[in-house]
């Protein structure tokens, strides 16, 4: 890809970026979540690469994630989505050889800043993976993980039922909060992983595919949860479903593979990042439009 | 294809009865060789099971044979007698093996567990002293326990430690001896607990400690238990070590940890016994036998049974 291809994408962002600085004065917790266009950043990248030891798995990403939003990121297998949302909680510290470089600030602090842990950091920003992963533990002792490790005791079975309410479990599992998560179908365990997820009262939920392993039914479920959940938190997903996008989110961030010159390494590049219907009927990108509408990918 | 008139035509319905034919003829042959060297091959195969079967059946007839007339509670109530064959017993000889697998317990378990830990969790493979190390244990656990038994001579024993010839010397060098088995069995169980929920703790924001602690090490505690149970029975049937390191052939009273008068286990007392050309010491000695066979294949046992029972599945 040509690097002037992406300029209009950045001439927008730095144009929203200085909208947002013209508003600056007023500090991000009196700003209204869905109030026009000064809107409250949860997450702001600055041209973030990521490698892996040594080679580039996603370069050159800017984009601004809002408050209370459910942000999609779609694209190709391979394009970087998944690693590129690793980043947001810092999992990607996890892999050895692993290397975030650029600017992501979250609430304006930079995440990968020398005094950020990234443990504290994950209290915040919670999430959910591709596979269900309950632990193999009650279904209570699951949900009630979270608040005990952060010490929080008190209240344990409302904090338990609040967060199993939450992900539209509670009646499901009701009767049945000793008996072990495994014994629930693939849906439930999801959406318990969700539950599992809010009970730590996190500010943000990072979903990385979290329908690619259900069924049709349990996926409509999820995708209804998301829409409830956004009235409390933001929520970045990870989709390789189009469709699912278009339904759920609010914003839409396409990645795509990109080649060098000689084909030898290929890295996500995001293309283009809007309003999740300007992105699905009327993108600036002819790439962005050849995806969505099925040509390519 | 086509219902019509045509598919029942005279040359096709020809066709698909030799089609037919052919396939009935394909499924159907197979030529006589290979029947003749199935069934040799399986018979051989038969043969290995049973061999292996008929030395385990002998060594309990034989024991039983010899050893049924000597079973009595007295064998685990009396301590042990070169004049009376018929009073004689394995009471100081069981207190002592009992004594020596709590001991190895006590030491294997925090150790064999911390190691396999260090060398899952937290060890960097890319490092080459780790994967050195992780070497040598699998080659540890396979050094005859005769040079564990000098080892412990030398360094328990006496030199560095200098303990002297007692009770938890032995224990020690027993422990040093299944210390690989424990570490290889508890790293496996380790190992089996998926990623997925360390990166599932992770993410909920806890250590990497409190991840280890509240899930790995409960998800991995029942093949830990079995490596233990297996390694304690191990650690209960050896002999040569112990005679190394001051486990002595006679001892009339209960051994205590620390005491420096001697100490006895069962595998030693049997060789004792064994030793002694008068039938009834034979006899003793056949009970013995029985009383460690059934002791060891109830502890294989339970952690069999262990394993299957708790045993994660993921």
């Amino acid at each position: 890809m040509a690097p002037d291809e992406t300029r209009p994408e950045s001439a927008r962002e730095s144009r929203e970026a200085a909208a947002e600085r013209a508003g600056i004065a007023v500090r991000p917790e009196f700003q209204s979540g869905n109030g026009g266009g000064l809107r409250e950043k949860v997450f702001e990248l600055k041209g973030v690469d990521v490698l892996y030891s040594g080679v580039t798995a996603v370069k050159g990403v800017s984009m601004d994630i809002h408050r209370k939003d459910v942000t999609a990121l779609i694209g190709p297998s391979g394009c970087g989505k998944s690693t590129l949302l690793r980043c947001f909680n810092r999992m990607n510290d996890l892999i050895p050889g692993a290397e975030v470089k650029g600017e992501i600030l979250y609430h304006g602090e930079n995440l990968y800043g020398s005094g950020v842990d990234p443990v504290q950091a994950r209290k915040l920003i919670g999430m959910v993976f591709q596979k269900p992963n309950p632990f193999p533990k009650s279904i209570y002792d699951n949900v009630a993980f979270g608040p005990r490790i952060l010490g929080r005791k008190d209240g344990l079975d409302e904090t338990v039922e609040n967060a199993l309410k939450g992900a539209a479990l509670w009646d499901e599992v009701k009767d049945r909060l000793k008996d072990n998560a495994f014994g629930l179908s693939g849906g439930q365990q999801q959406r318990l992983c969700i539950a599992r997820c809010i009970a730590v009262q996190p500010d943000v939920i990072l979903m990385d595919e979290p329908c690619s392993a259900l069924d049709p039914i349990s996926t409509g479920k999820i995708e209804d949860l998301m829409i409830e959940l956004k009235e409390e938190f933001s929520i970045v997903i990870v989709t390789h479903n189009m469709q699912q996008a278009a339904r759920v989110s609010d914003r839409t961030a396409f990645l795509m593979v990109e080649l060098d010159a000689e084909e030898h390494n290929r890295w996500g590049r995001l293309v283009e990042y809007d309003e999740t219907e300007k992105i699905f009927t009327n993108p600036a990108d002819k790439r962005t439009e050849d995806y969505v509408s099925g040509k390519v990918g | 294809m086509s219902s019509g008139p045509e598919a029942f035509s005279p040359r096709n319905r020809l066709a698909v009865a030799g089609a037919r034919a052919t396939t009935q003829a394909m499924l159907r042959e197979q030529p006589r060789g290979d029947v003749i060297r199935n069934t040799i091959f399986a018979g051989l195969l038969l043969a290995a099971v049973l061999i292996a079967l008929a030395g385990l059946l002998a060594l309990l007839i034989q024991a039983f044979a010899k050893g049924s007339s000597a079973l009595s509670t007295d064998l685990f109530t009396n301590p042990p007698s070169t004049a009376f064959p018929e009073k004689a017993g394995y009471r100081p000889a069981i207190v002592g093996s009992l004594e020596l697998i709590a001991g190895v317990i006590l030491f294997v378990i925090p150790i064999g567990i911390g190691a396999a830990l260090y060398l899952e969790e937290y060890a960097d493979k890319s490092r080459w002293w780790n994967t050195l190390i992780e070497v040598n244990i699998q080659n540890l656990a396979a050094v005859p326990s005769i040079i564990y038994g000098i080892l412990g001579l030398a360094f328990i024993v006496r030199g560095p430690l200098d303990l002297g010839f007692i009770l938890a010397a032995g224990a020690l060098t027993l422990a040093l001896l299944v210390l690989p088995m424990v570490i290889i069995a508890a790293r496996e169980a380790i190992r089996a607990v998926p990623d997925s929920i360390r990166q599932g703790s992770l993410a909920l924001g806890a250590t990497k400690w409190q991840t280890i602690r509240t899930q790995v090490l409960p998800a991995s505690i029942p093949g830990i238990a079995t490596g233990v149970i297996l390694a304690v029975s191990r650690a209960l049937g050896e002999t040569a070590p112990l005679l190394l390191v001051g486990a002595t052939v006679f001892v009339t009273f209960d051994p205590t940890p620390f005491g420096d008068d001697g100490y006895s286990a069962m595998p030693v007392q049997i060789f004792n016994y064994a030793l002694r050309p008068q039938e009834e010491f034979q006899a003793l000695a056949a009970a013995g036998i029985i009383v460690m066979l059934v002791v060891l294949l109830a502890m294989n046992s339970f952690a069999i049974w262990l394993r299957n029972r708790y045993e994660q599945r993921w």
